[in-house]
Order: C-alpha cells, then structure tokens, then sequence
C-alpha cells in the first residue's frame, strides 16, 4: 500500500505535523485488554453495583421494556448505520423517523414532532428559543417557568438559552398543593411575556390547573410550552386540547417508551408543534414523498431549517440526535399501542398510590400534597433525608429522591416512584425497610 | 405505486394487541377535568408483526455492519459488539442516576478511568462527560470560553472566528451562544490564511474554532502560528474533535495550544450511530478553563468515587442534560479505549491514514482529481468531479446515487461548501484492502459508465428499495404524519 502512496513508511504520512508537537506514546492509557479480560473487569464493576430496587423517578423512570425492543434496536442495519443522508439507502431509518413522529403527534395532539432531540431537559430549552423565534410580537424574551418544572432541567434552560438573552422567570407554587398558583400569573397581566412552561405532571408528580394557565398565557399573548411525561398522555387530556385552543409547542422526556434508565442516558428528548411553527422547530424531520416511479418513500425535509445548510442562521446548533432511542420508543409504542400504553399509565397511577398508603402510614412520613397526582409523590420525613436513604440503600431499596437542595422550604422532603413494575412486595418491602430504619 | 413496506398504522387493526406486553389491569383515578377524551392513535399489531415490520425495515438500510461507509467526517468504523454488550449489563441499564453514588461504585470507576484516558489521549488538564453529542459539546465550549472572558470582567469580547471549511455546526454554535461569527478563507492548499487571521483578530476576538485536520482532509501545518496570534490578541483556542481519529497519539490538541476540546465519542472511539444518535460530545479544557466546565464530573475521595457538582465547582457554567449525559455511550468508548490500549490508538491514527492515502492513490490513478493533490490525506480526502459535472454533466451527487448500486454508502458530498462537486471520502481504519480497492473499481467503472451513458448515471440508483425521491415535493406538500382517515 506504501509503494502504491509513494511513502517508505507509515510515519511518512504524518510528515506534515510539525515534528515539535510529536509524541511518542500515551503514559497515560492502559495496555490493551482483550474481550475476556474487559469482559470480567467490567462485569466484575457491573456486579458491585448490583440490582437493588428502585422507587425514584424525578425525570427518568423504569418500566418494563418488551423484548423485543432492544432486540430490534441493536440489529447492525439499525445500531450502525447513520443519519439519513442518503434517502434511497437509508428508508428503514427514515419510515422509522415519520412512525416515531405520528405517534408522538397523535400522543399530544399536536400537527407535527420532529425525529428527537437529546434529552427532555435540553428539548425545554430548544422550546423556549423557539418560542422566542415563533412568536415575532413579542420583543421580550421573557418566558415563565414555574419553580415545579423539573429544577435540573430549568438549569439546563438558562444555561443553553441565556447566551441568546433570554429571561427565564420563577413563578411560585403552592406549598399546600404542590401546584403552581394560577394567581400568581396576575402581577403578569399586560406584560410582554414570550412564553409560559407547564409541566404535566409536574416535578413533584401532582397535576397541574394546565386549562387555567392556559387560558391565562393565551389572554396575555404568551405562548404555551407544555412539559410533558409520554406515559402520563395515556391518561391526561393532551397538550393540543389545553385550555381554548391548545399549547403551542409541546416537549419533554421520552426515556420511559422502552428505553432504560442507564445511569442518565442515552435518553430521547421530542419535541411537536403546530403547523404555523413548524418552519421554527429545531431537528430533523423525515417526511413522505414519491420517488422517480411515484414510489412512496421518504427523506429528510426542511434541511433548510438546520446547520449543514444554513450554518449561523440555523434553527439550533444540534446534529447528531437520539436516533437508535427514537427507534426503541417507536418500537415499544408499537407493542403496546393505546390500550397497553393506557393500562401501563393506569397502572403507574395505582401502584404509586399503594406506595403512598404505604409510605405516609409509618411513624414519621406524611404525604405532603393533597391534590391528584400521576406516578410520583412527596412525603415529608421527621428527620434529614440523606442519610435515611443512604440506610435504605444499604438494605437494597432505592428509596426516592432527596429535595432538600432544591426545595429547602419544604423540609426534609422525599420524591418518590412507582411505575407498573413495583409490585404490592416490593411497596411492602419498602415500607418495612424504611420502618426499621426510621425506627432506629 | 405501493410502498415496499407499509406504515405500522396501515397494519393496525382494532383489538389486536400483543397482550403478553401488558401490566395486570388496575383502576386509576384521575379526577375528569385532568382526563382524556379520545384514546391516542398509536398502532394495533401483534408482536411478530412488530417484529417482521421492523426487521424489514431494517432491511432497507445501509449500515457498517452490511456495507463499507465511507462518509467523509463522520468515522463510520467497525462498531465492536462487546462495547455494546458490556454496556447492556443488566445491572447499568437498571442504575436510576440519581441513586445514591454508594450503589454505582463499578459505574463511577469506568466514568473516573474515561475521564482520565480522555485527558491523555488530548493532553487537556480536565475532562467533562456530559455534552451528549458533538454540537452540545462545542456548545459546551464556546459557553466556557464565554464564562471565562466575562470572569475577567473581559467584556468585549464576543466574535468567534471560523474558517470557511468548518461544519455549520460550529458557526451554528457560536449563534447558539450569543457571539458574533467572522469567517475567514482557506488557502488553496488548505491551510488557513494567517492573514486573513490577522484581519479579524481584535479585542473583540472571544476566540477561533478550529478543527485540525480540517474538514478539507489536511493538517494545518501552520498551527503554531496560528496559536501564537490568537492567544496574543486575547483570544483562546477550540479544537473541534471531528477529525481526532486522524492523530490519535500522534499529536495531542493539549500540546498544540488548544484551551478546550470536544471528543466525538461516536466516531474516534467508536461508539455507534444508531441511524443518528446517541453521540457523545465530551469536552476536555486546559488549566485556564477548568472551574468552567459543566457538571457533574466524577471525582475521586481516596477510593470513593462521587459526582463533583455546583458546591465543588462554583463557577461551573452549569447543566446540559438531565442527568449527567449518555452514560450508556460512554460506557461503550470506555470498553473500547480499554480493548484498544495505547498501542491500540496509535494505530487507529496510522492505518486510517494509511488507508485514506491508499485509497486518494488509487483514486487519482484512475483519473479522478484530488482536491489538494500536493497534500498528504489525513484520514480523509476530497476529490473533486469539477470536470466530469462540465464535461459530462455528472455530478457529484450522481456519482453518489450511483455507487449504492455498486454496494458502497455514498462519501459525504457537497461539503466543505468551498469545493466545488466534491466527494469528502473517509475509509477508517478498519477496513481492508480489499475493500479499498472494491471501491476505487467501483468508482472508476461509473466513470466509464458516465462517458458511455450520463443519462443512465443520472437516473441512478436502481437497485434500492427506492429510486431518487423528490426532495421538492417532501418540502412543498409537507408529509410529516400519518393520520387516520376521516369518513
């Protein structure tokens, strides 16, 4: 191959770096291991992490995940292929793209999804910036994020958005409920405001007035970002039928459609919107045309929106997206379709309220909000948090988590989850264990 | 006409359901103004049918695991299973990330050891996990180089300099972070113009954005240089990783006077694209920008790993996802960093180079004109179709269409925007000779081809699920989801 370059040896090729900068070795990275040794060294680290049982959600929850969903997903056509440049050679990843963005356009009643942002936190962020491009009246760039947004991915917000000079503005909740004060969004009336977040449910798992808030974003020209946990649009009335007319942009989390809790990631953020906006909405997007024959098939559409195309004037910087997770939670959505996904939800509903019952009936545990929630609740502890869970732990059950940081005036307050797949053992195992623990 | 394989919608029928995947039925109660009406519309299909439907659809792919993929930039390499396998242990999948760091000891040692295997293969002083893909990671920097001035009280400055050939992601990026983008030229034999350097470098200059080799297949030679003026202007320097497989332990961006890098995950350390993500964009910093970096990074108490967060680094620019990035990529990079070892990626620089300078021989042996033939390739090159697109009205985009046929993924076409009808052309290390020469036959028979019958190469491809699709149309009757018919 030398002869063929023209170059008597390899190191030849990089005859163009300047020999100051050159190094020789890398101290610093290991000698190579092989399959069987990285095998046991990292099953080995695996196993001392075990499998205790886990009750916290706050953004990343565990369900089951069919088989065949990652049995799918990691097939070599899907696991190592690449974004869609090519439409002839890569249909499989595009009609999966338009699948995943019907569903979630028929979850949240919206017109359009994109095919994935990186996460729930970042896809918040990505609204708010396009909330401030879709809505040309207003000049403000203030937007209204009530403090029972998720507190990581309000963090996530300011940091992504405010090199754009946006505003991101607390409102406060009610300590009683657990939900936003609708009557707090007065001494915002007549103001120019850009936009207003509602999670649903919120960070504290208790359900949000969103027809209220709404109407009040709507009266007062603001736009309407909805937050949204997927599984939960099983259940509760969709973003798009918010209020009079419905949220404008809709985003959030959708890690709990057949993709694992993994320590953080890789999750799936979406991402929909109605027609009027679409030419703002930042991602790919796969759309239906026809080929030469008048085939049906499909290919990336409004490039013009991204990057590659318009560089320094695109709708976001993102490129690389979640595609093999968007695959995951099509496929599950597929396996479950809208009775499954509706007895999950369900489910979710009725084992956290077991939880609950559990939980807040110990000595020292109370329930801190009244008021309707989905699949996670607040309880309130006679004692610091930290180490109470640190003891759960060592007993093997993940027991919630700590808000203390986040929400100092609530006290030693506990987050806690449960999905479909925590048992009426698992509820009773906790309980016990925490008993002991709080006994001591 | 039909469409090879239907939408899971046009499969559905009402009541089928694959059943085993159900909970146990439970009453829920939901107040009614929280309710809603209408159930989604989502697909009603038994499992197998799930499973022919999207194996099938898997089937109209092109990936590495089934065909070589040449795209240029994107380091389309062998993907190794056992990355994949190691990172689904049951016991990773299953950490919720907020547990507490006692119960992820294992994970925290594998994220600690990355972090540190990262700061030697780039020479950077410290390394952040979390960015979740390439242009999160160059957000990541720019936002820090942004903190940086602005903790000097350095207010002014707020322009990024970008060369012509970078990715749109970095003037994307540098829009994204509220700064000001001066572009400047590339010489003809691809190196930057030091003058053009000097004509935008002010007080204004927050800093450049560079990635080297660039996205034109060189190395910029004059890299010192350029180093030297920029940070004499008051500027600080971003080495965009997407081409770090081209000089793994060959030359580390550290050394070269960079203050802050991001690492594609996806491509230099070969986690997989997964039809377009999950990346990881993991950013290294020198000394100057360390209490900048984004939280959380693993730190280590003696023999006790724990996040560093907000408390341990106050002037951290802050959070970029949900929790604390694709953990499930890193843990991938981290078995193959592992597998590769040190001798392992010296390697990947040498025969990615190797490979791509064979292959631009073989090219221009054939006729084909590279774009800077007085240049060594790095682990990509360009080749230009200038003249077969005046000469015989093929394009590079025909070529491209065309080569599917012959079994090979199209190169990247029609970037660097600057070369015109250009193929940027990455094989990666991992491929043989064979392959290499398969495709240089491959490319010089659509040559022939070309002169014999344009029209033919035109209409290319032929022998896909789908011919070319009409891009107009998907933009103009916008088609983005299925709905039920109304009657």
């Amino acid at each position: 191959m030398l002869d063929r370059i023209g170059a008597a040896s390899i190191d030849e090729l990089f005859d163009e770096i300047p020999k100051a900068l050159r190094v020789d070795s890398l101290p610093g990275v290991p000698v190579a291991l092989s399959e069987m040794e990285v095998a046991r060294l990292v099953a080995a680290r695996a196993a001392t992490d075990g499998r205790p049982l886990n009750f916290i959600g706050a953004g990343a929850y565990e369900h089951h995940i069919p088989a065949p969903v990652w049995a799918l997903t990691t097939r070599g056509e899907i696991y190592s292929a690449y974004t869609p440049y090519q439409a002839e050679a890569s249909q499989g990843t595009l009609q999966i793209m338009y699948e995943f963005q019907s569903m979630i356009a028929g979850l949240t009643a919206m017109d359009v999804s994109n095919a994935s942002l990186y996460d729930g936190a970042s896809a918040l962020a990505e609204a708010c910036l396009m909330a401030v491009r879709a809505h040309r009246r207003s000049k403000s760039a203030r937007i209204l994020v009530p403090t029972t947004v998720n507190p990581t991915w309000r963090n996530v917000a300011r940091v992504i958005t405010e090199g754009q000079g946006l505003v991101l503005e607390e409102l406060p909740y009610c300590t009683e409920q657990g939900t936003t004060i609708p009557q707090a969004l007065a001494r915002y009336d007549g103001q120019d405001i850009t936009a207003l977040v509602i999670q649903q449910p919120n960070f504290f798992g208790q359900l949000e007035d969103v027809d209220a808030l709404s109407r009040w974003a709507r009266a007062n020209g603001a736009l309407i970002i909805a937050a949204v946990n997927p599984v939960a649009l099983a259940l509760l009335a969709p973003p798009g039928e918010w209020g009079d007319d419905g949220a404008d942009i809709a985003c959030g989390e959708a890690q709990p459609f057949g993709v694992p809790l993994s320590s953080g990631g890789p999750y799936v953020g979406f991402m929909a919107t109605r027609m009027p906006h679409v030419r703002q909405m930042p991602g790919r997007i796969a759309g239906r045309t026809v080929d030469l024959d008048g085939k049906p098939g499909f290919t990336l559409t409004l490039q013009a929106r991204e990057q590659h195309i318009r560089r320094g004037k695109a709708t976001s910087n993102i490129c690389t997206n979640q595609g093999l997770l968007m695959t995951a939670a099509t496929i599950y959505l597929s396996l479950l379709g809208p009775v499954g996904l509706e007895r999950v939800a369900s489910a979710c509903v009725a084992r956290t309220c077991e939880l609950v019952s559990a939980l807040s009936g110990l000595r020292g545990v109370r329930a801190a909000f009244a008021g309707p929630r989905f699949h996670e609740a607040v309880l309130l502890l006679d004692r610091p948090v930290a180490p109470v869970l640190e003891s759960l732990a060592a007993g093997g059950i993940i027991g919630g988590h700590d808000l203390s940081r986040d929400y100092p005036e609530l006290g030693h307050a506990l987050l806690v989850c449960a999905t479909e797949t925590r048992t009426s053992e698992d509820i009773g195992a906790y309980a016990q264990t925490l008993d002991r623990v709080l006994g001591r | 006409m039909k469409a090879i394989e239907p939408l899971i919608f046009e499969l559905s029928r009402s009541g089928r359901a694959a059943t085993a995947q159900y909970p146990p039925a439970s009453v829920a109660v939901i107040p009614e103004q929280f309710q809603r009406r209408a159930r989604p519309v989502l697909p009603e299909v038994s499992e197998l049918q799930a499973v022919r439907h999207y194996t099938r659809l898997s089937q109209m792919n092109f990936s590495i695991d089934t065909q070589f993929y040449p795209l240029g930039s994107c380091t389309m390499k062998y993907n190794p299973k056992v990355c994949n396998s190691l990172a689904m242990l049951p016991e990773f999948l299953g950490r919720h990330p907020l547990a507490p760091v006692s119960t992820g000891q294992g994970f925290m040692a594998c994220m600690f050891e990355l972090q540190e295997m990262l700061k030697a293969v780039t020479g950077m002083a410290g390394v952040s996990l979390t960015p979740m893909a390439g242009a999160q990671g160059e957000f990541t920097g720019v936002a820090m180089i942004r903190a940086y001035h602005r903790a000097r009280g350095d207010l002014a400055r707020n322009e990024i300099i970008v060369p012509d050939a970078a990715h749109g992601t970095n003037p994307a990026t540098a829009t994204m972070c509220g700064m000001k983008i001066r572009e400047i030229a590339s010489l003809p034999d691809g190196d930057v113009d030091l003058a053009a350097l000097d004509a935008v470098l002010s007080p204004a200059t927050a800093g450049i954005m560079l990635t080297n080799p660039c996205t034109l297949g060189v190395f910029e030679r004059r890299i010192v240089e350029i180093e030297r003026r920029v940070h004499a202007a008051g500027g600080l320097l971003y080495y965009d990783g997407a081409n770090l497989n081209a000089i793994l332990g060959k030359v580390l961006p550290g050394v070269m006077g960079f203050d802050v890098i991001h690492m594609n995950l996806h491509k230099t350390f070969s986690t997989p694209h997964g039809g377009g993500g999950p990346g990881s964009g993991a950013v290294g910093v020198g000394k100057r920008l360390l209490p900048y970096m984004p939280v959380p990074v693993v730190g280590r108490d003696g023999e006790h790993y724990r996040w560093l967060d907000e408390r341990d680094l106050p002037q951290s620019i802050g959070r970029l996802s949900g929790f604390m990035g694709n953990a499930g990529v890193l843990l991938r990079a981290y078995v193959y960093m592992r597998i590769l070892g040190a001798e392992g990626m010296e390697r990947v620089a040498e025969f990615s180079t190797l490979n791509a300078n064979y292959l631009m021989a073989r090219l221009r042996e054939a006729g084909f004109d590279a774009a800077y033939p007085d240049r060594r390739a790095s682990h990509e090159f360009i080749i230009t179709l200038r003249r077969q697109a005046h000469e015989l009205g093929v394009t590079a985009m025909d070529f491209a269409k065309r080569l599917l046929d012959y079994g090979y993924h199209a190169p990247t076409t029609y970037f660097p925007l600057l070369v015109p009808e250009c193929l940027l052309i990455e094989p990666t290390e991992t491929e043989t000779r064979e392959e290499l020469d398969g495709f240089a036959d491959a490319m010089a028979a659509i040559q022939r081809e070309a002169v014999a019958d344009a029209a033919m190469v035109k209409a290319a491809p032929y022998t896909l699920p789908v011919r070319r699709l009409d891009d107009v149309r998907a933009a103009k009757q916008l088609d983005v989801a299925w709905k039920p018919a109304r009657d």
